[in-house]
């Protein structure tokens, strides 16, 4: 079902020029030392998103989730959050909690007295802060475990009671380091679930740090790309992985081919990229912002690529070039083929097994053909 | 695997090396001659002898409250000391104060003694303070010296408290000061213990600088005994030996209780 137009401006404001902003982080530069650790950086997130900063380590985006807690100072630039101007407010005068990597739960208090420790702070009636921890470790599904001590659970739970404490005074912004970064790979998956629908529920504004691509992808709303201190890309997960802006974001996410080549047909309609390193042209069905013999790059994903043993129908005698399969990894769902083109270069493909031990696949050795569609690869000039 | 003799035998020996002298203070503190070295049959006369002798219950008692009141100024003092190596990476003059810190751990007593010495004489001659020498001056060379233990004791331990529960209690609202008192104190709250009971037990069984730093009519416990000693054993300092390793075991034994009790238990199920 396709989904309705007006709902999907709704839920994106930030495709809304007018929409404003929850937190602002304007011009935003942190340096230890002499080192940049985060360079001039400026950011919007909306309301009730769920933003994920995605970047290597030392690419600064824990250092620009601590400036958010108040942890570090930037040395220049503000943080606004809901209006307010938040550069120089100690942490814990800040409308802001945190979600930290290594959970930080007491370890002298049991589960209750972690998640009561923040409502303690703000001098709540006992009664009320009893009521806030049940309902708590029920929204966590921990409401039996709250006479427990953190080493008597295991890391799933204590990621559960980890988020119960940050959720405890009803931030209106939460700040998680990566947060599923402790648990193994099949809890991961669940939580990651758990955790939008907590955070659809309540409505919290989620800033998420995280170096796990796949993570980032099922989770946010937005992700903001962030290398050597600063961002790279911001756009929703299909506009990263789609249609990256420079060759760096193209190559941190997912797996990429990429080839050089230079602009010989420069069309408002298309373009045509002659690539050496491919063996053959390149036809763009699409205006690119670029000029003839201008050196660019073409990205373009294993999964649009097309292989086959017959010379496919060539119109514009671009997008095919011929190969030898050199390698197959077979994970299952699908292929991932390494063809070895006759330019020397190697091409990383993959396709989906639709048929069950389709003993007529391509193997090992076989010469094919492979093929693209004109709005299969980004255009890059970055 | 085939058991041999090697290990039983050191162990025995290395026992022996440790407690041989100690059982043989013991066994002799109930021996009924006056003679230390020879065996004459079992008595606690000696006890009853300690207990009627003033000079040494009074340098016991004296004692006592030096290493109480000097291990509890250099329990605050070291922690301090050790907060701010841990915590504040760049102040001015932490080098300095890095460095000099265990200066104390490796000085001799004498010249340790000695320098408090010059000092207290000097400070009385200008400032009128201290007034001779005694209790006070005891309790302030012993706080300096043990200061310097407690801040290695304590300092080893907030280097493995993990920084982000205090910025966890800090997120959550809690100011600096709440952060020490409700988060790190009760973490490292087995290290001051430990901490406490080295600075009380150095402070007991000091004799060089307690020497030096003392006056008429405020010897210490080692001191006394040191004196007596001098002009030939008797049994009853045995005796008081006895009783001292009898408290001193009791401590270690709560010291150890405590520390395991503190210790994070096995996940269960």
């Amino acid at each position: 079902m396709a989904k309705k137009p007006q709902l999907a401006i709704d839920t994106r404001p930030w495709r809304d020029p007018a929409a404003k902003p929850f937190v602002r982080i304007r011009n935003v530069t942190k340096k230890f030392g002499d080192v940049h650790a985060v360079h001039d950086v400026s950011l919007d997130i909306y309301k009730s998103e769920l933003f994920c900063l995605l970047g290597g380590s030392g690419s600064g985006k824990s250092t620009l989730l601590r400036m958010l807690a108040g942890f570090e100072e930037p040395t220049a630039g503000t943080i606004e959050i809901d209006g307010q101007d938040m550069t120089h407010v100690a942490p814990y005068n800040r409308p802001v909690n945190m979600m930290f990597q290594s959970y930080a739960l007491f370890p002298h208090m049991n589960v209750e007295q972690n998640i009561a420790y923040g409502l303690k702070r703000d001098h709540l009636p006992k009664g009320e802060i009893a009521d806030r921890v049940a309902e708590l470790l029920s929204l966590v599904k921990l409401s039996d475990y709250g006479k427990r001590k953190p080493h008597q659970l295991s890391g799933g739970q204590r990621q559960r009671v980890a988020l119960a404490r940050a959720l405890a005074k009803r931030p209106k912004l939460l700040l998680l380091d990566e947060p599923l970064g402790a648990l193994d790979k099949k809890l991961r998956e669940e939580t990651q679930f758990e955790l939008v629908k907590i955070q659809e529920t309540l409505g919290v504004t989620f800033i998420v740090v995280t170096h796990d691509q796949e993570e980032a992808m099922s989770l946010a709303t937005r992700i903001g790309v962030m290398n050597q201190g600063e961002i790279a890309m911001i756009g929703e997960p299909t506009d990263i992985y789609e249609f990256p802006n420079s060759r760096f974001v193209a190559g941190f996410i997912g797996s990429v081919n990429m080839a050089e080549g230079v602009v010989i047909e420069d069309e408002p309609d298309h373009v045509r990229i002659r690539s050496a390193e491919l063996g053959c042209d390149i036809y763009v069905d699409h205006g690119v912002d670029c000029a003839p013999d201008q050196i660019l790059w073409w990205a373009v994903r294993p999964e649009k690529i097309h292989l086959s043993r017959e010379a496919p129908d060539n119109p514009h005698d671009a997008n095919v070039t011929r190969g030898l399969v050199e390698e197959i990894s077979y994970l299952g769902d699908m292929s991932v083929y390494q063809v070895l083109l006759d330019s020397g270069k190697r091409l990383r493909v993959t396709q989906t097994n639709t048929v069950r031990g389709n003993p007529d696949s391509i193997t090992w050795d076989e010469p094919v053909y492979c093929t693209w569609g004109g709005n299969a690869g980004s255009v890059l000039t970055v | 695997m085939r058991r041999g003799w090697f290990l039983p035998v050191t162990a025995t020996l290395g026992f022996a090396f440790l407690y041989a002298p100690i059982i043989s203070l013991v066994i002799f503190s109930f021996n009924e001659s006056r003679l230390v070295t020879v065996w004459s049959g079992f008595s606690t006369k000696w006890y009853g002898e300690l207990f009627a002798d003033p000079q040494m219950l009074g340098a016991a008692w004296l004692s006592a409250q030096v290493a109480f009141v000097s291990a509890t100024i250099a329990l605050v003092l070291g922690t301090l000391c050790a907060v701010a190596l841990v915590r504040f990476k760049r102040f001015r003059g932490r080098t300095v104060l890095a460095g000099t810190v265990s200066a104390p751990l490796v000085m001799p007593d004498v010249i340790t003694g000695l320098a408090l010495l010059l000092l207290f004489v000097a400070m009385e001659a200008t400032l009128g303070w201290p007034a001779g020498r005694g209790l006070v001056t005891i309790i302030i060379a012993h706080s300096t010296f043990c200061m310097a233990y407690v801040t290695v004791v304590v300092q080893s331990r907030l280097t493995d408290l993990d920084l982000s529960l205090e910025e966890a209690a800090m997120d959550l609202g809690a100011t600096p000061v709440r952060v020490f008192f409700d988060i790190t104190l009760p973490i490292i709250a087995p290290a001051l213990v430990s901490g406490w009971l080295l600075a009380f037990t150095l402070s007991l069984d000091d004799l060089v600088i307690a020497s030096f730093v003392s006056g008429p009519g405020s010897s210490t416990l080692p001191m006394v005994i040191f004196s007596k000693v001098r002009l030939g054993v008797s049994p009853d300092v045995n005796a008081l030996a006895t009783i001292i390793i009898g408290i001193v075991a009791l401590g270690v034994f709560a010291a150890t209780v405590l520390q395991l009790r503190s210790r994070p238990k096995k996940l269960r199920n």
